[in-house]
């Protein structure tokens, strides 16, 4: 009874350590058990909020896992056809040049259907952040093979494994557009460790103040994990990631603004 | 104020109305015979005059999302181009129309199918009229027959895309896109400084967040949504119908044409008339909605209609649904990109209606 007590004594809202911001909306996330899109979610709206952006940021969801992001991101949301967000987001920063505008896609959406809207916003300098969660695989429909897949990996369109010979390699899009003149930040990142988290954040609160330059394009990929596609606990999809795709995906800034 | 007098290409006058319209974006993708679109507005420059954006997409499938983005925002963006353009813009115009936005399209329509000619056509009717994406949704179809109306529709589209939040498409064709005839301009008009409760213009305290979407994964709310949808092109149908007519006081046969062939069929008139037949021209203005009612009514007084298209006959489906069977319909048009002349229409006319 004394320890009960003790607690009630601690579990005050002066003495909280942690609060969920308001622009993370109080749902029930859609995603799986360890998936890493609701970590990433959190560091989104925590930056929004503490750079208070709320009422300037327009963001655009992609289809894929992340579709429903307008039900957990409490800012205006523009929800893109398959893979055309950065052709969206061109048009919002371009009208309304002075708003926070960002684009959030999975590897499907931007790495193979969006190939081309990715590259060309990126090579027209386009003042947008582009979010890029690269899990390897196509999670909303159930598990097939991603421009991102692992030579070798299985999946349910590659069931034998991935065979680069009649598939083709991984494709790096990270690594292409921090080739092109028009991007201005481009870094590789993960959300699976606390360490990993408050990187991530900083690189989205980078990107934020980029912006407000109008140097040219912010490109953050997030590597991460998809528990139920590559058929694996949230712990073991996390080992996985960390031995098999971060040798493919190195994590760390590909392209830094001289400053 | 006065409305100036200029000598223009029908794409010329789109454009140079889009920039007085106080168009907030323009977002195109070069195909003959429409590129001159994108060229004058280029050369025009107004982003130094009115703010206007004008952008040169990557493909044609980026300027219609580009639409959709701008549009989100409460803004008047419109894109053009012709038929083959026009169909990778399907998926897009499936979502804008799914997401309620108002916007401008103009198709200045070529032969098909594929890659096709470049020569004038009407042969993308159906594509227009009937849906095009997929879904069951309808676009506000306009279809100038001069130059003047190139210029008037622009006005025209962004008022009713925005009274209905429906995207609103132009059916010109390659002939009316590419000849010179004499326009009126209107004045210069500001663009727009107070936007839609609904645009996504970044969330003050004072309202929820914006949502643009065309997903609802609960059927019954995307059944709902559908029905609200109909509901709206009823309203259209009802109220949006547009047509013109030529001579069909005292007609007893009649012509139904829209854009370049109606013009043709102007024509036609005469030289009948000369020759002792009493023919009349209908030119539907609106062909979403199509004045139904109308060509019903003059089903009393007609003996028989002639649809003349530059296809291998689209637009009839619609005449003979609004004459119900009640009098005989023919089609008669030229394909691939050839226009159609005054006399051979007269002679089907005789042929296939009053002989046949």
């Amino acid at each position: 009874m004394i320890e009960v007590t003790g607690i009630k004594e601690i579990i005050k809202p002066e003495n909280l350590a942690y609060r969920r911001t308001e622009v993370l909306i109080d749902n029930t996330l859609s995603y799986c058990p360890g998936c890493g899109h609701g970590t990433a979610h959190r560091i989104l709206a925590e930056v929004i909020d503490e750079e208070g952006l709320q009422s300037q940021t327009i963001g655009v969801s992609p289809v894929g896992c992340s579709v429903l992001l307008y039900n957990y991101i409490n800012v205006d949301i523009q929800q893109a056809a398959h893979g055309r967000a950065p052709a969206v987001a061109t048009a919002i920063k371009r009208l309304l040049p002075d708003k926070f505008v960002f684009t959030y896609q999975g590897d499907g959406d931007l790495a193979a259907i969006g190939t081309s809207e990715t590259i060309h916003a990126c090579n027209r300098g386009e003042n947008i952040l582009i979010i890029f969660v690269n899990n390897g695989i196509y999670g909303m429909t159930g598990g097939q093979m991603a421009p991102t897949t692992l030579p070798g990996m299985k999946s349910t369109t590659s069931p034998l494994g991935r065979n680069v010979k009649t598939m083709g390699n991984p494709l790096k899009m990270t690594d292409i557009v921090a080739t092109l003149p028009g991007t201005y930040y481009v870094t590789r990142q993960s959300v699976h460790t606390p360490a990993n988290v408050r990187k991530t954040k900083k690189a989205v609160r980078k990107a934020v103040q980029y912006q407000k330059l109008d140097r040219g394009t912010c490109f953050i990929e997030i590597v991460s994990n998809c528990p139920s596609g590559w058929r694996m606990t949230p712990t073991q999809s996390n080992k996985w990631m960390e031995e098999n795709m971060f040798p493919y995906y190195p994590l760390g800034d590909l392209k830094v603004p001289e400053e | 104020m006065e409305k100036e007098l200029r000598l223009m290409k029908g794409n010329e006058a789109v454009a140079e109305a889009a920039i007085r319209a106080g168009v907030d974006g323009y977002f195109g993708y070069p195909i003959t015979p429409q590129s001159e679109i994108l060229e004058y507005l280029m050369e025009a420059n107004p982003a130094e005059s009115t703010g206007m954006v004008v952008l040169q997409a990557e493909s044609e499938v980026a300027a219609i999302n580009m639409v959709y983005g701008g549009a989100a925002c409460g803004k008047k963006v419109m894109t053009s181009s012709s038929s083959p353009g026009i169909s990778l813009k399907q998926e897009g115009i499936s979502y804008i129309a799914g997401a309620e936005l108002p916007c401008l399209i103009v198709n200045v329509v070529r032969g098909g199918p594929g890659l096709g000619t470049i020569q004038p056509a009407q042969s993308d009717y159906f594509q227009s009229v009937k849906g095009g994406g997929h879904g069951d949704y309808h676009l506000i179809v306009l279809a100038p027959a001069s130059v003047q109306e190139m210029a008037d529709f622009v006005d025209l589209g962004f008022e009713l895309a925005f009274k209905y939040r429906n995207p609103v498409l132009m059916l010109s064709d390659g002939a009316i896109g590419q000849m010179m005839e004499k326009v009126y301009l209107g004045p210069q008009k500001e663009r727009l400084k107070v936007f839609a409760d609904w645009a996504t213009t970044g969330k003050p305290d004072t309202r929820d967040r914006n949502i643009i979407t065309s997903l609802d994964l609960d059927p019954n709310g995307q059944e709902i949504f559908n029905h609200k949808l109909q509901e709206k092109y009823n309203v259209i149908r009802e109220n949006e119908v547009r047509f013109e007519e030529f001579q069909t006081g005292d007609a007893e046969y009649l012509f139904v044409a829209y854009g370049t062939s109606a013009r043709v069929c102007q024509k036609s008139v005469q030289l009948a008339r000369e020759q002792g037949i009493k023919v009349g021209l209908l030119r539907p203005i609106t062909l979403f909605p199509f004045p139904t009612k109308r060509i019903n009514e003059l089903t009393g007084q007609i003996k028989g209609i002639l649809s003349v298209e530059m296809s291998a006959g689209q637009m009839i489906e619609d005449v003979l649904l609004a004459v119900n069977g009640k009098i005989p319909v023919r089609h008669f048009g030229r394909l691939g990109g050839i226009v159609t002349t005054p006399e051979e229409v007269v002679e089907n006319l005789k042929t296939n209606i009053i002989g046949g």
